[in-house]
């Protein structure tokens, strides 16, 4: 079953249907299936990546991103469906005539080639005159800040400047697709930052479509216009970080987005597009959709992001019991651990992210608290089966 | 204080095992050489008194000397065409998970357990039902055969530090497979190939048991023509040719460290 959380439903894009007031997408996937052996890698997708677009896909391992990348890059073939680059159908097209670029997690330098060599490969493939192999070289390592490296080994290079020339060898091609295979995973932390605000900029000065897989939300937020969460070979939402973020369709989307509590709830009523929801003796209103299935006084799982939860004083207004469990110092903020009260079925621990240090001296562990639960900003599924 | 000394013995009785070990590896080569420098005309140790009268002997004596020319140029060719055959073999084991893969490496590898003198009969056999019996390319072909595993193994080790995904990036940047055959694989499989050349060579200018049944008077290799002199004198000719065989493949050896580290050629040191 496909999920209805794809934006794009089937039967709009299917060939035939005419796509109408849209352009034509840098790459679309209908309908496509990967399997391998008996182990469906990839269930039938259908996808657009629009021109000049920076698209996330977004999972844990073997959740199928990977596997989505390498068929677009021809390095497998589908089982069912078709890919299109442009206008152009390449899903039996062999990867050296897809004009796609791609930089691997390890880089994939040609150990035995200089940087210049490297980043030439794709233009000598191409049978260029020399001169402007030269030339066109010389621009890319200006792009990635690598001018006067053009004669070094890749081995005599850190892993950011390899990156750098990973990316400037994918990108001197002028590829119609920029396919990024967790790119950053091997850099330390601070590089890390600094390569992804680079690489985002030189994407939007050139423009190239983006295809980025990663399994770290954080870098999928920050860097995307779109982001593709993926698990077990199934797209289970298409939307902007915001859209991901704040409205996920699912319990899958919700928990691996960001981190989230989860509170215990009864469905009360259904009206239209919002429901209530009761958690304790609150009540809370959130989007029916995801409920259809529930019949009223179900119980249900309703997910808070920890920064929108507030502690007060025991017993306050719009507050759930609770009890101070752990104060987790992390710099610009603080944690707050409590354990809801027991009279709450399914009671768990819950995160409160608090600014400032001011909680270190208000609330020491043991303290009764009341932890305030926003109107808005809920989410809520029905349990797992 | 007892533990200590129980100790301290253990470890004083593990050296000297190793040493013994070490020394016995080398006793064969160490003896065979004083013998070489023997003045007298039987084999005996140790010598009574020294002279190089013997290697003169080994380098003049006709049979040796066609023998020596035979070996090298078997060798040269046999662990060739093993190479390119081998190389073939291997890149195809590697990439291509064809249905009867397990049946062609069980195949390939059954010189490793064919006894040689079963090969060089096999081979007798067959090149005389053809009338070919003891021509070159019949003991040529022996010697491919006996040192094709080794060739293959070698190389397919070498295949597997390859990162598959330097092939992938260089057929995303427009390399037909053949290109990235020339362009990527090649080049780094270079150390793999100059080792399994070598294996093969040293191999092949050892092997005497199925030489000796594949060939003739005009064909006969240097190990063979050892053996038929051995047959005959019993002076120290023979460990004067060992000493040569030893200085040569050492050399060879050396060489080959020098230029590609023994490390790298031999697959003993992972990495590309």
């Amino acid at each position: 079953m496909l999920s209805k959380a794809v934006d794009l439903s089937p039967p709009a894009s299917l060939p035939g249907a005419a796509v109408t007031d849209r352009p034509t997408p840098a790459v679309r996937l209908d309908g496509v299936v990967k399997r391998f052996g008996t182990v469906t890698a990839l269930e039938e997708t259908w996808l657009r990546v629009e021109q000049g677009e920076f698209l996330t896909l977004l999972g844990p391992s073997g959740c199928g991103k990977t596997t989505l990348l390498n068929l677009m890059a021809g390095f497998l073939e589908a089982d069912a469906g078709e890919i299109f680059i442009g206008d152009d159908l390449v899903t039996a097209t062999p990867p050296y005539e897809r004009e796609i670029g791609i930089v691997f997690q390890n880089y994939a330098l040609f150990p035995h080639m200089s940087v210049a060599k490297n980043v030439g490969y794709g233009l000598r493939m191409r049978g260029l005159p020399k001169r402007e192999i030269a030339e066109r070289v010389a621009q890319a390592l200006a792009l990635v800040k690598l001018t006067g490296f053009a004669d070094r080994s890749p081995r005599q290079l850190s892993g950011g400047q390899q990156q750098r020339v990973a990316l400037a060898r994918a990108l001197v091609i002028r590829p119609k697709v920029l396919l990024l295979d967790e790119p950053f995973s091997a850099l330390d932390k601070n590089l890390r930052g600094a390569m992804q605000v680079e690489l985002k900029e030189i994407q939007r000065r050139l423009g190239v479509t983006t295809v980025f897989v990663t399994h770290d939300q954080g870098e999928a937020l920050s860097m995307s216009d779109r982001i593709v969460v993926m698990s077990a070979g199934r797209v289970r939402q298409v939307g902007t970080p915001d859209q991901v973020y704040r409205h996920p369709q699912d319990r899958f989307v919700a928990g691996f987005i960001g981190d989230v509590n989860r509170l215990p709830g009864r469905l009360e009523s259904r009206a239209g597009e919002r429901a209530t929801v009761a958690i304790g003796d609150l009540r809370r209103e959130v989007e029916a959709e995801a409920l259809r299935d529930c019949a009223a006084g179900a119980a249900v799982d309703v997910f808070v992001r920890p920064d929108h939860l507030g502690v007060r004083p025991m017993g306050e207004a719009g507050t759930l019991p609770a009890q101070v469990a752990a104060l987790v110092y992390q710099g610009s903020h603080i944690d707050l651990h409590a354990d809801l009260h027991p009279d709450l079925a399914g009671s768990g621990r819950v995160v409160v992210r608090m600014p400032g240090h001011g909680a270190l001296a208000t609330y020491a562990p043991g303290t009764p608290v009341g932890l305030l639960v926003p109107q808005g900003g809920l989410v809520a599924f029905p349990p797992e089966p | 204080m007892r533990r200590g000394l129980s100790t301290r013995l253990l470890g004083i009785s593990g050296k000297v095992l190793v040493g013994l070990i070490l020394a016995f590896i080398v006793l064969p080569a160490l003896v065979v050489t004083l013998a070489a420098f023997n003045d007298r005309a039987i084999l005996s140790f140790p010598p009574a008194k020294y002279s190089t009268r013997w290697f003169t002997r080994a380098l003049t004596y006709r049979d040796f000397q066609t023998g020596l020319w035979n070996s090298l140029v078997v060798t040269a060719w046999a662990s060739t065409i093993a190479l390119v055959v081998g190389t073939g073999f291997a890149i195809a084991l590697k990439r291509y998970a064809f249905r009867f893969k397990a049946g062609l490496e069980g195949v390939l590898l059954s010189p490793l357990i064919v006894p040689h003198f079963t090969i060089g009969l096999g081979l007798l056999v067959l090149a005389t039902g053809i009338g070919a019996a003891r021509g070159f390319a019949v003991v040529v072909l022996t010697h491919v055969i006996v040192v094709l595993p080794f060739v293959i193994r070698s190389v397919y080790i070498s295949l597997q530090n390859i990162d598959e995904r330097l092939e992938l990036a260089a057929a995303s940047l427009g390399a037909r497979p053949g290109r990235v055959l020339g362009t990527i694989t090649l080049p780094l499989l270079a150390p793999g190939l100059v080792s399994g050349w070598l294996f093969a060579a040293i191999l092949s200018f050892n092997e005497f048991t199925a030489s000796l049944f594949v060939t003739g008077q005009a064909t006969q290799t240097l190990p063979v023509a050892m053996y038929g002199y051995v047959r005959e004198f019993a002076d120290p000719t023979l460990a004067a040719v060992s000493v040569i065989y030893i200085a040569v493949t050492a050399l060879a050896l050396t060489v080959a460290n020098t230029f590609l580290g023994l490390g790298k050629v031999l697959n003993v040191e992972q990495g590309r």
